[in-house]
């Protein structure tokens, strides 16, 4: 994405229009753009290799059939994050039946905000590991989110939606998103500072 | 003065830059004197970023393909009804 915007090239309304019209190439060049952070979504709320295909092509080839009811109210990709999102959930829904998922119901939050692990990380963790190695940390960190706090924080931190979009992506309210991203980013940041905390050290370190 | 739990209380909008100045003056206020809440705020800060930092990985090239061809598929079924549809016109 950063190549195609320092060439000037990706224009994400004009492809839009086109793609409207029926131009094949357009909506390619959607499908290119996006289709690496919807499949990476679909994969962090699904857990599934499968479901994140399925996914992943439902959720363009809706796009490119409801294309004329989008009118541009919202960008193109909070647009299709939002299919993707319906789409995901009702996999998990399906995949789990027996257990009900409960993302549009209320989620005790109250006070669940408990920090165990205090403790300085070690200088650009993010370095000692290799890109790989990096991101199974992170994404084990995810995935071991419950799904109401996982899907929020997906959306919020790893998509970069606002808060309004995100709670119009998954049906629920502000304050809703609000309490289950705090409690998301407090648990990822337990889990990390297992792996990033600075070894034979203390809280006091930055005194 | 903020007690830790008010503070955590508004950890997020503080790290999200929407709590107003009078509030972010006593959250920095607790954090000067509260080394835990510094530390909690400073790797829940550093967790945000090394997250943002991460680009989505290349699509496996089966999967990529699959979805090109269902996409392609698509198409060609679009175009088939629109000629259907005009029957004006002959192809």
């Amino acid at each position: 994405m950063a190549a195609a915007q320092e060439a000037g090239i990706f224009d994400e309304s004009a492809l839009v229009a086109r793609a409207r019209e029926g131009d094949l190439s357009a909506f390619n060049a959607l499908v290119t753009e996006y289709s690496r952070k919807i499949y990476r979504l679909a994969k962090h709320i699904t857990q599934n290799d499968e479901d994140a295909e399925d996914v992943l092509q439902e959720t363009f080839l809706k796009a490119f059939e409801h294309l004329p009811d989008f009118h541009g109210q919202s960008k193109f990709y909070t647009w299709i994050v939002r299919i993707a999102v319906n789409e995901s959930l009702m996999k998990l829904r399906k995949r789990k039946s027996d257990r009900s998922v409960p993302l549009d119901e209320p989620v005790d939050t109250g006070d669940d905000t408990v920090v165990r692990e205090i403790a300085v990380w070690e200088e650009n963790p993010e370095q000692k590991y290799s890109r790989e190695e990096l991101g199974k940390i992170l994404d084990e960190a995810v995935d071991s989110l419950k799904p109401p706090f996982r899907t929020v924080f997906v959306l919020r931190d790893i998509e970069e939606l606002s808060t309004e979009e995100t709670a119009e992506a998954l049906g629920i309210s502000v304050p809703a998103v609000k309490s289950r991203l705090l409690r998301a980013r407090l648990q990822l940041r337990e889990k990390l500072t297992r792996q990033f905390k600075r070894k034979g050290d203390d809280v006091f370190a930055y005194m | 003065m903020l007690t830790c739990k008010e503070f955590l209380k508004e950890l997020n909008d503080y790290l999200d830059e929407t709590v107003d100045p009078e509030l972010r003056r006593h959250i920095e206020a607790h954090i000067t004197q509260c080394p835990n809440c510094f530390v909690i705020l400073d790797t829940t800060k550093k967790t945000i970023q090394v997250y943002k930092g991460v680009q989505p990985q290349t699509l496996p090239a089966d999967v990529q393909a699959r979805l090109m061809k269902a996409v392609e598929r698509k198409l060609a079924d679009k175009r088939a009804k629109l000629s259907v549809k005009a029957p004006g016109i002959s192809t």
